[in-house]
């Protein structure tokens, strides 16, 4: 085995000190000399005309400095579909409507100067389901798209469908078949730090934004775009982030409120700051959307899946962001999940009065997946084929080029269904039907980037200073998931430095390379073979410099002695922060000598090397089709509970999660993440729900959206399985999201064998469990 | 309405005026610019601004700061010694991988402290129920609570 210095070691968060001690600094402590503190009115209505707005008495309020309506700005449209503008104007078509907004000296008066506002509506009938507003004669959510073209309906003029073999002919040659029909909800990414942004602009009406947005160098442009609109083509716009708490796919689009501290920055000349309160950040963030899930599979006579025919219908909300974008996500697991060579999926998006939705953590492969392993469960039973053994019948494997087009190079797939149930105690426990169950579901995601966008590529500069400390700029966003500190450990490996002479730059556009953003579970994979790459033109740099260096050195007895290393550059090691020659090991000189002698003679040299890392993985064709990323990751979760058939509780008892991560760079910040993922995913399965009545957010604070507590501790059992995946670097895949893709439906599948029904409408309340038991019953003893 | 408030904040004797309707959140953050304490939703139920005062975890968002009078408050920015040497919770906490975003980092380190001051062996239990006010959406708590035990080892 190939022996590390950094790699694989269990090194604590890069930025970890700062946040224990309190010193890191979070966009709601962030404040610029002078700042105005903005705030916006939201919509009193799901749907209605803006009649009127009078801001007089607002204006007049001591402390105000700038009020704004749609009115007043210039037209910015943002969005994935530009649907969608800062501040509204005609009409409202959500209870997140930003109808108003202002900047004052405190909040106080801010808030205050918000409720001065009067603004008169003429209320709409409004849709709220999806079924309902794709019916002809459904009030329309958009009367014209962007382009000022007329809008017919309120199905998104999106072309979702992926197609591969013959799905009609490979059902009548199916032995059994499967039909089912699910539901998933709204849920939200709750990121424990608010959304916030603080806006200024200099003399030269240049514009700094700080922000903790997940895609700085996007967001850049977006904002750059606004700036053009407001008349001020040219202004350059810099990005900085502060630590950022917690991302999830919240922060992987730019919003309205970004729009208006931006045009109120520059109607007052001062920093302007807005920041969510809890609520707003429940009801005005975009949250997961909910997809109406028909699925039917179908086996051979010995397990063996002939098709897969999924259609959904999924709750876009009042406008488009990336949410609308997530059926392409959700065509990897339809498609490649296990191999079935006949695919059918199409997705309508649909325009609602809700709250409109955003990629979260695993951006649509959660519902798909949801969809996919409760069904496979129910054809297993009918097939009379054990759940392990359909798994491991259809199970990927490395060089299988699945129907999407997707090339798989590493594939731990299969052992991940064998530890899970050799973990599970499987064979005993599965089937018993007494209150305790067993069940398993798995997973496949990108875990070597994605290229969504014609670009999957990040940045990195390298530079040493006098003494061998590194520093690495990285266009790489750390939104906790820990990508600081692999970075750091990669470059370390790569230059036979130590960790703690690191320090990584991840934070400012001005200083550091582009990067697309921290999304699909690409940062380990891109940044690090990004930062691989500058590593090693540095090293080269290093060894040249080094290849003949001469050193005068005091031997023990008190005398000099003249060492030289090899003159071959192709024959030095750097190796714990000491060069030397791999025929001579015992003559070492510090890395820190050679480097300041380079600095310190005629015509020296500086070390610095940049590397700009974009992955020859592909977008997905007309078709949907193509190998959109350079590896897969893989796993399985099975999960033993315990259901109180009296009050409809379930009890995990155990939960496995083995996730084939290609290599472990850092195992501990990797069990981080699966913790933390299925911590969430369990949420998801059974407790969080954002309620919307009519479009309005029911739920917008802890108590009543449940996030899981220390007091229901998982007990997850990460299992690492380890592929060595050749385009990784190190052999690593991503892992940020597959930890939260299998769980609902592991947990479906064991209340299944625990109580013998099926709930297929998450989450899982123990209200739904009790009432599915009754209508069980009910239907026994008719 | 001021009030002259006269308590002591992180080991040192603190004069200073307040309003009445200033939470301690509110006097820590902005009259004191201690942003280590978070606020993460202003209504005690997420506990990122949990602080100790006398010996207890308290919710600074919903802790009146004039209630503050000849009391003792410690803060996150109160454990780490003059010479920046880490307290041992947050020492575990670094080596233990219970820090991802860091949010709710120093609520929850002041929890344990709060909890370890009282109760020197605390059962898995024990640790729990002294953390179920702090909410964290990135660890899934197992990294925190194996922080928390190590740290009473230490002791």
């Amino acid at each position: 085995m190939e022996e590390f210095g950094s790699v694989g070691k269990r090194i604590p968060k890069g930025d970890a000190r700062d946040k224990v001690t309190g010193r890191a600094m979070y966009m709601d402590d962030l404040k610029v000399p002078g700042m105005l503190y903005g705030k916006i009115l939201f919509s009193k209505f799901p749907h209605g005309k803006i009649l009127h707005i009078n801001t007089s008495k607002a204006e007049k309020l001591i402390g105000v400095r700038a009020v704004l309506t749609g009115r007043d700005i210039p037209p910015i449209r943002f969005g994935f579909l530009k649907d969608n503008v800062p501040l509204k104007w005609g009409k409202v078509r959500s209870y997140r409507d930003e109808v108003a907004a202002i900047a004052a000296i405190d909040p106080d008066i801010a808030e205050e100067g918000i409720n001065l506002i009067e603004v008169e509506y003429e209320a709409l009938p409004g849709v709220f389901d999806p079924e309902e507003a794709m019916r002809e004669g459904a009030p329309l959510v958009h009367e014209v798209d962007a382009r000022g073209n007329s809008i017919e309906s309120n199905v998104l003029q999106l072309p979702w469908k992926l197609v591969a073999g013959d799905v009609d002919r490979a059902r009548s040659g199916s032995d059994y078949i499967a039909e089912d029909r699910l539901k998933a909800t709204w849920v939200t990414h709750v990121c424990m730090g608010t959304m916030g942004i603080i806006a200024e602009f200099d003399l030269r009406n240049n514009l700094t934004v700080y922000a903790n947005t997940q895609i700085p160098y996007l967001a850049q442009r977006d904002y750059s775009d606004a700036l053009a609109a407001m008349g001020l083509k040219g202004s350059k716009t810099r990005i900085i982030q502060p630590a950022i708490g917690g991302g999830f796919g919240s922060k992987l689009d730019t919003y309205g409120q970004d729009y208006i501290a931006i045009l109120l920055a520059h109607k007052t000349r001062k920093p302007v700051k807005i920041q969510f309160t809890r609520e707003e950040e429940f009801f005005a963030t975009s949250p997961r959307q909910p997809a109406i899930i028909n699925i039917t599979q179908g086996c051979t006579r010995d397990g063996k899946l002939t098709f897969r025919d999924v259609s959904m219908i999924l709750d876009n909300g009042a406008y488009a962001s990336w949410g609308a974008t997530t059926p392409s996500v959700m065509m990897m697991p339809i498609s490649s999940l296990y191999k079935v060579p006949n695919i059918r999926y199409i997705a309508r998006c649909v325009y609602t009065n809700n709250t409109w939705s955003q990629a979260m953590r695993g951006y649509g492969n959660p519902q798909a997946t949801f969809g996919i392993e409760c069904n496979l469960d129910h054809l297993a039973e009918m097939a009379g084929v054990d759940p392990v053994e359909i798994r491991l019948i259809n199970s990927n494997t490395p060089g299988e080029v699945t129907p999407q087009r997707f090339k798989v190079t590493s594939c731990g797939l299969r052992e991940c269904i064998e530890k899970v149930a050799e973990r599970l105690d499987w064979e005993p426990k599965h089937g018993r039907r007494d209150g305790r169950g067993v069940g398993m579901a798995s997973l496949i995601h990108v875990g070597g980037g994605a290229r969504v966008y014609k670009s999957d590529g990040c940045g990195t500069i390298i530079k040493v200073d006098d003494f061998g400390s590194v520093d690495v700029f990285t266009g790489a966003t750390d939104i906790g998931q820990g990508s600081d500190t692999v970075i750091a450990q990669v470059v370390a490996e790569v230059l036979g430095v130590e960790v703690e002479d690191i320090n990584v730059v991840d934070n400012d556009t001005e200083v550091c390379p582009w990067d697309v953003g921290v999304h699909a579970s690409r940062t380990t994979f891109v940044a690090c073979n990004s930062a691989i790459g500058a590593a090693k033109k540095v090293k080269e740099q290093i060894l040249e410099l080094a290849a003949g260096y001469v050193e005068t050195q005091k031997d023990k007895d008190g005398g000099k002695r003249e060492i030289k290393l090899d003159e071959d550059p192709s024959n030095l090691i750097i190796k714990d922060r000491m060069v030397f020659s791999k025929r001579d090991p015992e003559t070492k000189i510090p890395l820190g000598k050679i480097l300041r002698g380079s600095h310190y003679k005629t015509s020296g040299k500086m070390v610095m090397a940049e590397y700009f890392y974009d992955p020859d993985n592909e977008n997905l064709d007309r078709e949907f089709k193509g190998n959109l990323s350079m590896t897969y990751a893989y796993g399985t979760h099975g999960v033993e509970v315990e259901v109180d058939r009296e009050t409809g509780k379930v009890k995990i008892l155990k939960y496995v999660a083995a996730h084939d991560v290609g290599r472990a760079i850092n195992p501990m910040l990797l069990e981080g993440q699966i913790y933390g993922a299925v911590c969430m995913g369990v949420g998801y399965g059974l407790t969080e729900q954002l309620i919307l009545d009519k479009g309005e957010c029911m739920n917008p604070n802890f108590r009543d959206y449940k996030i899981l507590t220390a007091k229901d501790l998982i007990p997850v059992e990460p299992i690492i399985v380890e592929t060595l995946d050749r385009d990784g670097p190190f052999g690593a895949k991503g892992v940020g999201e597959p930890g939260c893709v299998p769980t609902a439906p592991a947990i479906v599948n064991a209340i299944y064998d625990a109580i013998g029904v099926r709930i297929y409408d998450l989450p899982i309340t123990p209200e739904k469990i009790l009432r599915a038991l009754r209508e069980k019953e009910g239907k026994k003893t008719q | 309405m001021k009030y002259a408030l006269s308590f002591i904040l992180n080991g040192d004797r603190t004069e200073v005026g307040i309003e009445a309707h200033w939470t301690l959140l509110h006097l820590l953050r902005d009259r004191f610019e201690l942003t280590g304490t978070k606020e993460g939703c202003g209504k005690g139920e997420c506990g990122a601004c949990t602080v100790i005062v006398d010996g207890k975890a308290v919710n600074a968002c919903l802790y009146p700061a004039v209630e503050l009078e000849g009391r003792e408050v410690l803060t996150i920015e109160g454990l780490t010694d003059a010479g920046g040497d880490l307290h041992s919770i947050q020492k575990a906490f670094v080596e233990h991988g219970a820090v991802q975003c860091g949010f709710c980092t120093p609520g929850m380190v002041m929890s344990a402290k709060a909890l370890l001051d009282e109760n020197l062996k605390p059962s898995e239990e024990e640790i729990r129920m002294a953390i179920a006010g702090n909410f964290c959406r990135c660890t899934g708590y197992i990294q925190i609570i194996e922080a928390i035990k190590t740290a009473s080892k230490g002791r």
